[in-house]
């Protein structure tokens, strides 16, 4: 557990210190750094990529790290003067793998080009050049938000609005046609031509908003009006109502999608967040029963009726044996896809065969759903592991963030973003290492895809914001927060409204 | 609301703990099985990034490559399809490689030893020539006469093999199996095509898959007669001694008979005739006087009952793996000589089995004077860039008999040619040897047609030694028919004629 439970103390604690901010440390330039040293990991990954596909280094291979790197740097910089207490880790550590992800991605047109004998896509051609760009507008989304909402505290005033958001995302690719909003059997796209966005992306921010909001509003009438029942105290309906209306929702609507895996992310970031506003961990174990006991209805429903869990049935059944014969030459979803991630993740072994000498054009989806399994064939055991720690580091600094802060609404938020960001990252990867049942889910700043990448570079923005909060010092509103601005600061904090029953 | 943030915290670690975990069991554990595994293609890919290297034999390529589009770069291709099947063998995509693609496949896959340099120097030139070649000692003339005079046989038969080989080195010359089959489908890059292939010849009644020279093993018939004369001069018996003969001879509820009432009817026969004109009865009696011992220890010497000869490369002893000849018990029960086995045994009959290579060797022997020389297939091993890497050293695998015994044995089997069974495998301007065998095998089947030989030049040098097995040949006198092709076979192996 690197999170301390120790927020950074303020060394405006001290009378000595509260001269403030000119010995406070923003850690700014430790970020320049780290940022740095991330570029120059994309940049040695797109050479040595470039080494094996053609057999040279050529000094065009540099325009894409350079690039990115431009574009990471460009943020830190709206960074340094938005939000110049924000934690040094988050931005370094996010734009490595979305670094990674691009070179990838581009590594993977280069091959198919060299395969179909075609000359080399340009630098904004291709997935890669795609990801490229839309790494470019999510970047410039994250610094707006930066620079719009100085203040994380002024999200909770729309709360309710971002819920409704949140829920009408969720809905529309399930009201739309199938011709417009399914991708491989799954309804969650607006598509526009050759363009699609993913708008159930977007809903997870407003979600968390909205729960936190109302959650925070809420609190002690969750936590004391309660009935208690078989040892459990429930809170009252009428309490809980928005909330759980809100997730039945999204989960109903999810489950016309038919994308259990995002369900199960709502459903996580549901739980999650009621367990933090409660602290009761009666929480969890109620969402942990109904969760498995969703899923083994659901099984058993499958394996009986079929119908609409026929394809989860059929999950769960490759799941549990991907090798047999009958389970990966089955007609419909069959484990072709499951056992080439497998064998690719086994081929490339502790060190991997090496950025661009894998074969990971073999894995179905690679650029999406399985682009961890493509990565790994070529960077080993050892490359994902520090993918993990990297991804594991956002987390938890994410939750550090949501530890320090002092206002329960920013804790809400801080901690359910995190928390379900490392879900998804279990979800996806869990997938496709065999050890849960696979669900489509992207992974976070890797996969191709832009309605992904800007939702959780917002997600990113989001945290920043609050560990800025959380880490500036408590006297010194700095030369950044000059100026009359005021903020309501205490409107969401301990004094919520409390309705004795 | 600090203290479920912070389990949240470790819910992830945990969560992230099991993905780490679930990696090592995948990437470390597993790695080898999914590396190797049948669903990955991968490996294979890789195989075929850098040509094979060409098997061929006096200047034509039995197995070579052709640059492909599709994903592997290489297809194998062996443009004398069924000819050479049985010796190259084939290397499929999916599976194990045959016959010599397998016995050579790291020399010619680039991963041998003998290729260390070579691969050394590809890490620093960048470009990778491959692997080597393999230069077969067969002669293409007498293979394919060889080949052309088994499936076009008078007989109709449809079984058999024939091998040659050169007395004085053990160079294999030729090396025919029938029927064949053409490796070409069996290495389609089209898998599931190869497999129906594979299957289809799997399932065939008349195993063409199977290297009869090599690998099957039958009855020799009078062939054997040759171990027996073996036996018999090494323990005083002259050519011209009279050993008992007849018109038949029971032996423990055992009646040897002769295959024609005019052979051998006296009471007294010399060895030498008995074995030109085939006498069963002397044999027979020949083999009880001598006791099971001698003649199965002078079978052992010729190379009966060794399973570990291998034929191919001399250097590595890899090789096409030739199957045990043996000449059965001939005990009974309570461990004393079953005379009526011996009686049989010694006319090839009863539980001896041989391979045609065994025939072959036996010729050949006798040809070099007593030394067996060791059967090899590979005669140089040549880098990427054809520097010889390897030629074949002729050695000596053993010393049967000695090189008196060798004379008189000579001298009776060209008397076998010229005046007895083995006529028609004279050949012009060479002095041919040999012996003829008609072997029963199952109840109501015809007999199998043997003719073990070899030939001298005019100026007395060991041409070839050869072995022709006909299984099951219609029509009487199986044995003439391989004689006949024995001897054209040979022919060509000295370079004369075109069949």
């Amino acid at each position: 557990m690197t999170a301390p439970a120790v927020p950074a103390p303020p060394p405006a604690s001290t009378g000595e210190m509260s001269r403030i901010p000119t010995g406070w440390k923003t850690r700014r330039n430790a970020e320049l750094g780290l940022l740095a040293f991330a570029m120059t990991i994309v940049a040695v990954f797109g050479a040595t990529v470039e080494a094996h596909q053609f057999d040279e280094i050529r000094m065009t291979s540099w325009i894409p790290a350079a690039l990115v790197g431009i574009l990471f740097l460009g943020l830190h910089v709206v960074v340094r003067y938005t939000a110049p207490f924000a934690d040094p880790v988050l931005l370094p550590a996010v734009a490595l793998i979305n670094g990674i992800g691009v070179g990838f991605l581009r590594r993977l047109d280069l091959a198919r080009a060299i395969a179909q004998k075609q000359p080399e896509p340009g630098i904004f051609a291709g997935t890669g050049g795609r990801q490229l760009a839309w790494t470019l507008a999510s970047l410039i989304l994250a610094a707006i938000l930066l620079l719009v909402i100085r203040d994380h505290k002024v999200v909770s005033r729309y709360a309710y609005t971002l819920g409704l958001i949140g829920i009408v995302l969720v809905m529309i690719p399930a009201v739309l046609p199938s011709s417009i909003s399914e991708v491989n059997g799954a309804k969650l796209w607006i598509r526009f031509g050759s363009f699609s966005i993913q708008p159930g992306e977007f809903a997870k921010i407003a979600l968390v908003s909205f729960f936190a909001y109302y959650l925070v509003r809420k609190r002690e009438v969750l936590s004391l009006a309660s009935r208690r029942f078989l040892g459990i105290d429930f809170p009252r309906g009428r309490d809980l109502g928005p909330v759980v209306t809100v997730w039945l929702l999204s989960l109903l609507v999810l489950v016309f999608e038919k994308d259990l895996g995002t369900a199960l992310l709502y459903f996580g970031l549901f739980v999650v967040t009621l367990y933090v506003a409660t602290e009761r961990a009666s929480w969890l174990i109620i969402g942990l029963v109904l969760f498995f006991g969703g899923v083994y209805l659901a099984y058993l429903l499958g394996a009986s009726i079929g119908g609409p869990f026929a394809n989860f049935y059929d999950r769960a059944e490759v799941w549990l044996d991907p090798f047999s014969r009958a389970n990966y030459e089955r007609e419909s979803g069959s484990s072709y896809q499951l056992v080439q991630g497998l064998l690719g993740l086994g081929t490339g072994g502790l060190f991997g065969a090496g950025p661009g000498a894998g074969s990971p054009g073999k894995v179905p989806e690679v650029r999406t759903d399985f682009i961890f399994a493509g990565l790994g064939e070529e960077i080993g055991l050892f490359g994902l592991t520090a993918l993990l720690v990297l991804y594991l580091l956002i987390v938890e600094r994410g939750l550090r963030a949501a530890l320090a802060v002092h206002d329960s609404f920013g804790k809400l938020v801080a901690g359910g973003l995190a928390f379900t960001l490392g879900l998804q990252v279990f979800v996806i990867l869990g997938g496709i290492t065999g050890l849960i049942p696979l669900t489509g889910q992207t992974t976070p700043f890797l996969s191709a895809g832009g309605s992904s990448l800007m939702a959780n570079w917002l997600l990113v923005a989001m945290l920043l914001r609050i560990s800025d909060a959380a880490r500036q010092p408590v006297a010194g509103l700095g030369r950044e927060r000059s100026g009359p601005k005021k903020a309501p600061v205490q409107l969401h904090g301990a004094m919520t409204e409390v309705i004795k029953p | 609301m600090n203290a479920p943030l912070r389990r949240s915290g470790v819910v992830i670690l945990v969560l992230f703990g099991l993905l780490f975990a679930n990696l090592n069991w995948i990437q470390f554990y597993k790695a080898d099985e999914y590396r190797t595994h049948e669903y990955n293609s991968r490996v294979t890919v890789a195989e075929y990034e850098t040509p094979r290297g060409v098997i061929e034999a006096g200047g034509t390529a039995l197995a070579q490559n052709k640059t492909t589009d599709d994903e592997l770069k290489y297809l194998r291709t062996y443009p004398e399809g069924k000819i050479y099947a049985p010796v190259l063998g084939y290397k499929p995509v999916i599976g194990g490689a045959t016959g010599i693609e397998s016995a050579e496949n790291d020399f010619l896959s680039g991963a041998s030893d003998k290729l260390f340099g070579d691969r050394l120097s590809s890490m620093f030139t960048g470009d990778n020539p491959g692997g080597g070649n393999v230069v077969l000692s067969l002669s293409t003339k007498a293979q394919e006469v060889a080949w052309k005079q088994m499936t076009n046989n008078q007989r109709g038969v449809t079984k058999g093999a024939a091998v040659a080989i050169d007395p004085s080195t053990g160079a294999v010359q030729a090396m025919v199996s029938m029927p064949s089959y053409d490796p070409n489908p069996l290495v389609s890059h089209d898998t599931e095509a190869a497999a129906k292939a594979y299957q289809k010849l799997a399932n065939d009644d008349d195993d063409p898959l199977i290297n009869r020279a090599t690998g099957a093993t039958l009855p020799p018939g009078s062939v054997f007669k040759v171990i027996v004369s073996a036996a018999a001069l090494q323990n005083g018996y002259k050519t011209s001694s009279e050993i008992e003969a007849g018109s038949s001879y029971k032996e423990g509820g055992a009646t040897i008979r002769n295959s024609e009432e005019e052979v051998c009817p006296g009471s007294q026969v010399t060895l030498k005739e008995a074995l030109t004109e085939s006498c069963n009865t002397g044999f027979a009696r020949l083999g009880v006087a001598l006791g099971a011992d001698k003649v199965k220890d002078t079978a052992k010497a010729f190379g009966f009952e060794d399973d570990t000869l291998k034929v191919g490369d001399l250097d590595s002893k890899t090789g096409l793996t030739v199957a045990a000849s043996k000449t059965g018990d001939i005990a009974n029960p309570d461990g004393s000589t079953d005379t009526a086995a011996l009686a049989q045994s010694s006319l090839g009959q009863r539980d001896v089995r041989m391979t045609p290579m065994q025939g072959a060797l036996m010729a050949a022997t006798v040809a070099n004077g007593g030394r067996q020389m060791r059967p090899y297939l590979v005669q140089k091993l040549l880098g990427p860039d054809r520097r010889t890497i390897y030629t074949a050293e002729a050695e000596k695998l053993r010393d049967p008999i000695s090189s008196d015994v060798a004379g008189d044995l000579q001298d009776m089997m060209v008397s076998v040619v010229e005046n007895g069974t083995g006529k028609r495998a004279q050949i012009n301007g060479f002095t041919v040897g040999g012996k003829t065998g008609t072997a029963q095998n199952a109840e109501g089947a015809d007999p199998h047609g043997w003719f073990i030989g070899f030939a001298f030049d005019s100026s007395g040098k060991a041409v070839s030694a050869v072995c022709v097995m006909l299984e099951n040949v219609p029509g009487g006198h199986a044995s003439a028919e391989a004689a006949r092709i024995a001897g054209l076979i040979m022919k060509a192996a000295a370079g004369q004629g075109g069949d």
